[in-house]
């Protein structure tokens, strides 16, 4: 997709303006995080568990040849194949080998970040081909031709009067009649509707949450079960994974998942979390015959040994977009591409350039609600901030905010200069401000004051207190 | 040029500040994966009897809205599953796993259970299968693929029931994996490990959960427990 990362002030004040992206959003802020906080109260190992997975995926980055090699001989091993793609093209280029090697018209989907991350859909529409979202949210959004807004509830921003809608443009022979007001009856729609998709399908292509270098194995967890009809009923499986899902062991992947259902939706662990190793055996009566495994990099390797590499350890749960308020202000839309909230705010750069997506890691107040949510215990405050200074040395900041920045470091080197500079601005703004308290506008403040009030300054500065204290003391 | 694989595998060394790894360097890795230690393993099971693990498994099971009837042998199972039917208004008719395991009970005895064994179709309503394991500590099914376990029969039909028996109700997934290592044939992998925790859902329209989204809609186990059971 094309990004618009770049326009993030904009998207975010249609965003903020847009009353039923608000109304889908207050959804959230009640859901996601309330239901987390139950599911770690009931587990005192929590804590303990996250410092685990930190450790398990720092290790694999660290060994990351050893593991991905290692990874690729048990998947041959098993009889499946392994397809290593530098770049969104390659990876698009080899799924439709495989989709065109079995003349392939349908192809169902599971829910994939890295396939929104390719455009696939897009792609495979282009040569003729017919790909189909399964999972309930990816195929509203699909109906829709829009991005999904959230890594895992890809609908999040809609409210169930858009589904309806979307349902009823598509699929037009619908009995005269038929109610489709309540998250039920659209459920039942869509399953009824996509369970002769399933079957159609030549191709099922699924993302993964781990791949496990000791078995060859590939591992999806849904809610839906979409991903394991997916996989399970067409003539071939493709799995679409980036190269940092590998994990050492079936234990190493069982410790991670731990983490995740319950950071991701509060559940103890999602309802469907399924290994596939290799294509159906000889005497199986169903599964698929083939077994594909497509490695994407797409800049992930050039992450390593930078001061992103925590990055990587990233098992796209997203607790820390459900614990953003940036995000629960705005959705996911306006961060323009694929990966929104604070782990989008990391990666996106490292993905499309900080030249698009400069705005993103600006867009945080450094709360640093993410980095205490997040299971893997990635430092994403710290990182967006290593994404300001990247923007500031290559010139990239707009100029007005250079010229700022270079004002504050002119008083900032000169300690006497600046508390002389200080106190002035602030006795001239008390007293400026005496009668009211307040400053509804002030010159050069308009993008405070266009929000909020700029309380006047009153009383002693924190240096003169600080000093009075030191002499107290003393 | 350089084929993708070698590029990318030199990409991750050359940010790494590395070659390829040495022997030496390569035997941490390498213990890690010959030992498949386990990690940490919450206290949640691990102080429990088989009767306590089984409680557990039942009440985390139920709080996913799977339902459990609990037999004391293995002579009740038929009827268990035909009670469940007539008590859902399903039809007596269900797809079996040809799992030989499943054999141990007397479908006879409930001769209006009709009984096709084979892997799911689309319009199949209920399907019987067995397990692997059923891990106590979040109430979930471990259901391995085979000749005579078709993943399918997990999947399609709108009610999957699962006969389990005590034995295979297990603490941690853990337990499970050192179970299934310790069958499989030069550590192979069955095609399809399925855990399975409740019945299908979605919450994708306003975060309002639904069962039923692709997979079952109900999800019912039979636990076959022995002279102590504790019968509903």
């Amino acid at each position: 997709m094309q990004p618009t990362s770049h326009a993030f002030k904009a998207n975010v004040r249609e965003a903020l303006d847009d009353e039923t992206l608000q109304r889908a959003l207050g959804n959230m802020k009640s859901g996601f995080p309330a239901k987390r906080l139950a599911a770690i109260d009931r587990l005192p190992e929590f804590e303990a568990l996250r410092d685990q997975g930190r450790d398990i995926k720092n290790h694999v980055l660290e060994n990351l040849d050893f593991y991905l090699e290692t990874f690729e001989r048990n998947v041959t091993g098993a009889g499946g194949k392994v397809h290593w793609a530098r770049t969104p093209e390659e990876a698009r280029q080899i799924i439709l080998g495989i989709c065109r090697s079995v003349d392939a018209k349908t192809v169902t989907k599971g829910k994939s970040m890295i396939s929104e991350e390719i455009a696939l859909n897009d792609f495979l529409e282009s040569q003729g081909l017919v790909p189909v979202e399964t999972d309930l949210g990816e195929y509203i959004i699909q109906l829709r031709h829009e991005a999904p807004s959230h890594i895992i509830a890809p609908a999040i921003h809609l409210v169930k009067e858009q589904v309806e809608a979307a349902f009823r443009a598509t699929h037009t022979d619908l009995p005269e009649g038929r109610s489709l007001s309540e998250p039920r009856e659209l459920t039942d729609e869509a399953r009824s509707v996509l369970r002769q998709r399933f079957l159609e399908a030549d191709v099922g292509i699924t993302g993964a949450n781990f791949l496990i270098a000791e078995t060859g194995s590939t591992v999806i967890v849904t809610n839906e079960g979409n991903g394991d009809l997916t996989q399970t009923l067409p003539k071939i499986h493709v799995v679409l994974a980036s190269l940092e899902k590998v994990v050492p062991t079936l234990e190493d992947a069982t410790s991670i998942l731990r983490l995740l259902a319950r950071s991701a939706t509060g559940q103890e662990f999602s309802t469907y979390t399924t290994f596939s190793t290799g294509p159906r055996r000889p005497d199986d009566l169903d599964g698929p015959g083939e077994f594909h495994v497509v490695l994407l990099d797409n800049g992930r390797s050039a992450m390593l040994g930078t001061e992103f590499q925590d990055m990587l350890r990233c098992i796209r749960c997203s607790a820390c977009l459900n614990h953003c308020p940036v995000y629960q202000s705005v959705g996911g839309h306006a961060y323009g591409w694929v990966y929104p909230g604070p782990m989008g705010s990391v990666l996106t750069p490292s993905l499309i350039g900080v030249e698009e997506a400069g705005n993103l890691p600006n867009a945080s107040t450094f709360c640093g609600k993410c980095e205490s949510v997040c299971p893997m215990r990635i430092p994403l405050p710290k990182m967006m901030r290593h994404w300001r200074e990247r923007e500031f040395e290559q010139n990239l900041s707009p100029a007005p905010f250079r010229a700022g920045l270079k004002l504050w470091a002119f008083f900032a080197r000169r300690p006497a200069l600046y508390r002389f500079g200080a106190n002035l601005a602030a006795r001239l703004l008390g007293w400026l401000g005496r009668d009211s308290g307040r400053f509804t506008s002030l010159p050069l403040a308009g993008g405070w004051t266009g929000g909020r009030d700029l309380p006047a300054p009153e009383g002693k500065s924190f240096m003169e207190q600080w000093k009075a204290r030191q002499r107290e003391a003393a | 040029m350089m084929d993708a694989r070698s590029q990318i595998l030199d990409g991750i060394r050359k940010s790494l500040k590395r070659g390829p790894l040495g022997e030496s360097a390569a035997t941490v890795p390498a213990n890690r994966l010959a030992h498949h230690a386990p990690g940490l393993i919450p206290a949640r099971t691990t102080a429990l009897d088989a009767a306590g693990l089984r409680d557990l498994f039942v009440q985390m099971a139920e709080e996913v809205q799977t339902t459990v009837t609990r037999v004391s042998d293995a002579a009740a199972v038929p009827g268990a599953v035909a009670d469940y039917l007539a008590n859902h208004n399903l039809p007596a008719e269900i797809t079996m796993a040809p799992d030989p395991a499943l054999d141990a009970y007397p479908w006879v005895e409930r001769p209006l259970l009709r009984i096709r064994r084979g892997r799911a179709e689309d319009l199949d309503q209920v399907s019987v299968t067995g397990a692997f394991a059923a891990i106590a500590e979040t109430g979930t099914l471990m259901l391995t693929s085979g000749a005579d376990r078709p993943t399918t029969l997990n999947l399609m039909p709108d009610t999957h029931v699962v006969v389990l028996r005590a034995d295979q109700v297990v603490g941690p997934y853990e337990t499970a994996w050192a179970r299934l290592r310790g069958e499989q044939v030069g550590n192979a992998m069955p095609r399809t490990v399925n855990f399975i925790t409740g019945p299908s859902r979605t919450g994708d329209i306003e975060q309002r959960i639904q069962l039923g989204a692709h997979g079952p809609r109900r999800l019912h186990i039979v636990l076959v427990e022995g002279p102590d059971a504790k019968t509903a």
